[in-house]
């Protein structure tokens, strides 16, 4: 069988190709590295990726996310509105203690997160059309929520969220890790996950073959929002503020790069979840290293459209490869 | 056979000489010669993947010819883009209207050329004025200000045969134009064509409706394998004859034994386990009635369009049906629903393999439990043991040729891949297996293999429903067959009936067939 030989038959340039779609984004990471260490003083330092992992914890969140719905071949631009949500609940209901705020907070997030689903999966709008609309649609409503007011929060409890740390881990650094955890079991080793990257490989496929498309679509946005919820809620405990007129401001974008030079495919039909964390790693750490060399942030955006492209390409030469 | 008509026929319209057309290494046309006339009606005729809608491209200037000529009223044409095919007077009207579903009747039969008034602004007095009377030559009455897309689809239809026409047409192309329209709109449709016939203007007619074909079409060219087989007046060719030409077999060939790898087929015994009542579904399929028994093949055939991939997927969930009701072991099953039937034990194996059938990015592994998934996992977590053993079973006993079941399924061939989706299905225990088209493009091999294995998944007791438009696999692997036609149930061949001569004479809807019934005997009964 000539096809059960074509995976190993590949040309050299092909192997090539292979190994920067799989291995990029750490290579990236590896040299981006490399460079701090020669030409950036005080980079490798335990303080320095302290501040950088508590930096990059947002985006990670909600690139987790993101990195789930674009494995079912859809798209979440809501969730900076999202962040905006839960951020403006917070202080609404912190009089009841942190966890009733934060839980008020998430559930809040995932009511958008049902209507997305809901129009996405029901109704059969386009993810890009249904999200954009509460994308514009979920700041509104968070404004109104909050009054279209800047309100500090106080209560220590909830403001350890965003300083505490255990062992000289930040509170925050370790939820994204729990998270990531979860996600990760969640793809890899469950019924959804599996149903998710069926739906996103053909969704015609999944129906025929008796999956309930609509529930797992309808889930996925669902927790898509949740993760949002809790960035929002992550950020505004550092912050010490709810800021709904600008948390998460296009913040859906960073998502989505760090997502696509994981490696995981606009196409969807897979999801992978330790490059998404390494593609969020990997804008923070661009970021990080401009900044530290005095390079205005209008390079560093431009920076990160290159790197979107670089890795939007790669994964166009692996279709051309099959 | 061109020559012959040209003595009395009129000078041709369009020609092509010797076209071909080879997409990446495959031939879809090859040395096609094809003549239309003026005023003819020429019926194309083949069966699935024969190249007509290659044919009709290549005419139309969407796609350009590789080799050969294209011939316009005589004189070496060639259009670059389908705009130039128009321009030059051929019009094409497809199974869909594609015209601008919000805008005005009016606004659709003028699209791009609407009337002005001295400003230079649209003048739609006078545009509302010439599309009435354009449709009026017709007779079709109809308020030319009404949004196109509020009108019946039928009429929607003749709209865009005014427009084609009015737009100094001097061929009109029709590819499955009868599809979704309703008998009597067919018969406006049929008046229209006699009438732009009198004008002068040439039809390509294209469908798989036996009727209509004889009904309308004086001549015909057939094409098999993107050549022409025959080309011809239509009156002097049976019903039989016509269709044995479509699928390339003679009626002595048929005669001479199997060349199927189906063993002894034999019909169920028992109660069915499947029975359906009356599925219907608008323009698709009515009133179709079905049992099905354990152990046994049935066959279900007709051609293209008869409905019978149609009611497969009614039986499957895949389809909501209008009426009708599907039991299985005296249970009724919802209809519209895959998850019921499948739970209840009715699966189908797609016709399209790759788009529907395959998820292409997951590995053998998936593939085969994507179904069976919730069963082999525990509080939704899933069990890489269960479903090994599960693989490993059926890799064997399906003889699936991989590297290991985490190869890539996309990576397969044709004939492993289906052997994937069968085992997806065993893997569920089910009652009732629906194959579609289950050898379509799969190697000879691999033909032979899932044919064998139909008979042995029969032989335990399976029982299973089997379409196919290959007319030795249904005849020798079916113990009996449901033929089908225009969507309902023309007859059913059982025993000694079960051959591809009384299967082709069921096809085309003669109900006792000897295929040396003389034209003229066909006709009357039309």
């Amino acid at each position: 069988m000539s096809a059960v030989t074509s995976a190993v038959r590949l040309p050299q340039k092909g192997a090539a190709l292979v190994f920067l779609q799989r291995y990029g984004v750490y290579l990236a990471i590896a040299l981006l590295l490399l460079f701090n260490l020669f030409f950036t003083p005080n980079f490798m330092t335990i303080d320095n990726f302290r501040v950088q992992f508590i930096q990059v914890v947002p985006v990670l969140i909600v690139a987790l996310g993101m990195a789930l719905v674009i494995g079912t071949e859809g798209i979440d631009l809501s969730v900076g509105a999202v962040m905006a949500l839960s951020a403006a609940v917070i202080p609404l209901y912190i009089g009841y203690g942190p966890l009733p705020a934060a839980i008020l907070a998430v559930l809040a997030g995932c009511l958008i997160g049902l209507a997305n689903g809901t129009m996405i999966a029901l109704i059969g709008v386009q993810p890009i059309v249904a999200t954009l609309s509460l994308m514009v649609a979920g700041r509104g409503i968070a404004l109104l929520v909050a009054d279209e007011q800047l309100k500090s929060v106080i209560d220590p409890g909830f403001l350890a969220l965003g300083r505490g740390t255990i062992a000289g881990v930040p509170y925050s650094v370790l939820l994204a890790l729990v998270l990531v955890g979860l996600v990760a079991v969640l793809v890899n080793r469950t019924t959804f996950g599996k149903q998710l990257v069926s739906i996103g490989g053909s969704r015609r496929a999944a129906e025929l073959a008796g999956l309930p498309v609509k529930r797992v679509l309808i889930t996925i946005y669902i927790l898509t929002a949740a993760l949002a919820s809790i960035a929002g809620i992550i950020q505004t405990a550092r912050l010490s503020a709810s800021v709904p007129s600008t948390v998460g401001n296009l913040i859906e974008l960073s998502a989505i790069t760090a997502v696509v030079i994981g490696g995981t495919p606009l196409s969807g039909g897979q999801v992978k979840v330790l490059g998404t964390v390494a593609g969020a790693l990997l804008l923070q750490l661009i970021a990080a290293s401009l900044i530290k060399h005095n390079v205005p942030d209008a390079y560093s955006q431009i920076t990160q459209a290159v790197i979107i492209l670089l890795a939007v390409y790669l994964q166009r030469g692996k279709a051309v490869l099959k | 056979m061109t020559d012959q008509l040209s003595t009395a026929a009129p000078a041709p319209v369009l020609e092509a000489r010797g076209v071909g057309k080879t997409f990446t290494g495959v031939a879809a046309l090859q040395g096609v010669d094809f003549t239309l006339r003026a005023g003819e009606s020429l019926a194309l005729m083949g069966e699935n993947g024969a190249g007509k809608s290659t044919l009709i491209k290549v005419l139309t200037g969407v796609y350009q010819p590789d080799e050969g000529q294209i011939f316009l009223h005589g004189e070496p044409a060639s259009f670059a883009k389908p705009v130039d095919a128009q321009h030059a007077g051929i019009s094409t009207i497809y199974q869909e209207v594609n015209l601008v579903p919000l805008m005005t009747v009016a606004q659709n039969i003028f699209l791009g050329r609407e009337p002005r008034n001295r400003f230079g602004l649209i003048d739609f007095r006078k545009m509302q004025e010439d599309a009435r009377a354009l449709l009026a030559t017709y007779d079709i009455h109809v308020d030319v200000r009404r949004p196109l897309r509020s009108l019946a689809l039928g009429m929607q239809q003749m709209v865009a045969l005014a427009r084609a026409v009015s737009i100094d047409a001097r061929v009109v192309i029709m590819d499955e134009p009868t599809s979704s329209l309703e008998a009597r709109e067919v018969e406006t449709l049929f008046r229209v064509i006699g009438m732009l016939r009198s004008q002068g203007i040439a039809i390509v007619y294209v469908s798989h409706r036996m009727d209509e074909i004889f009904a309308i079409c004086e001549t015909v060219t057939v094409l098999r394998d993107g050549k022409v087989v025959h080309n011809g007046r239509l009156t002097d060719l049976s019903r039989v004859e016509l269709v044995a030409l479509m699928l390339g077999r003679s009626v002595e060939k048929v005669k001479r034994g199997g060349v199927t790898a189906f063993g002894e087929v034999k019909e169920g015994e028992g109660e069915p386990v499947l029975t359906a009542r009356d599925l219907s579904r608008k323009h698709q399929i009515s009133g179709i009635g079905l049992d099905i028994r354990p152990g046994e093949v049935v066959g279900l055939g007709g051609l293209l369009g008869s409905g019978r991939s149609e009611t497969l997927k009614a039986m499957a969930g895949v389809m909501q049906l209008d009426e009708g009701s599907l039991t299985v072991d005296g249970k009724r099953v919802r209809s519209g629903s895959v998850a019921a039937a499948i739970k209840a034990g009715v699966v189908m194996l797609p016709e399209d393999r790759k788009a529907e059938g395959i998820v292409p990015n997951l590995s053998i592994r998936d593939n085969i439990v994507l179904a069976a998934l919730p069963r082999l996992s525990r509080a939704g977590f899933t069990s890489r043991a269960k479903q090994d053993a599960i693989v490993d079973v059926f890799m064997k006993r399906l003889r699936i040729k991989a590297a290991s079941p985490n190869q890539v399924v996309s990576e397969l061939s044709g004939g492993n891949q289906q052997k994937v989706m069968i085992a997806r299905w065993l893997a569920m225990n089910p009652k009732v297996l629906l194959l579609d088209e289950p050898t379509r493009g799969i190697d000879v091999g691999a033909k032979a293999e899932v044919q064998a294995l139909i008979n042995e998944l029969a032989d335990e007791g399976l029982a299973i429903v089997l379409v196919s438009s290959e007319l030795e696999e249904v005849v020798e692997g079916s113990a009996r067959v449901v033929v089908l036609r225009d969507g309902s149930v023309e007859r059913e061949l059982r025993g000694s009936e079960v051959t591809e001569q009384h299967l082709m004479a069921a096809l085309v809807g003669e109900n006792h067939a000897p295929a040396d019934e003389s034209p003229a005997e066909i006709k009357e009964r039309l």
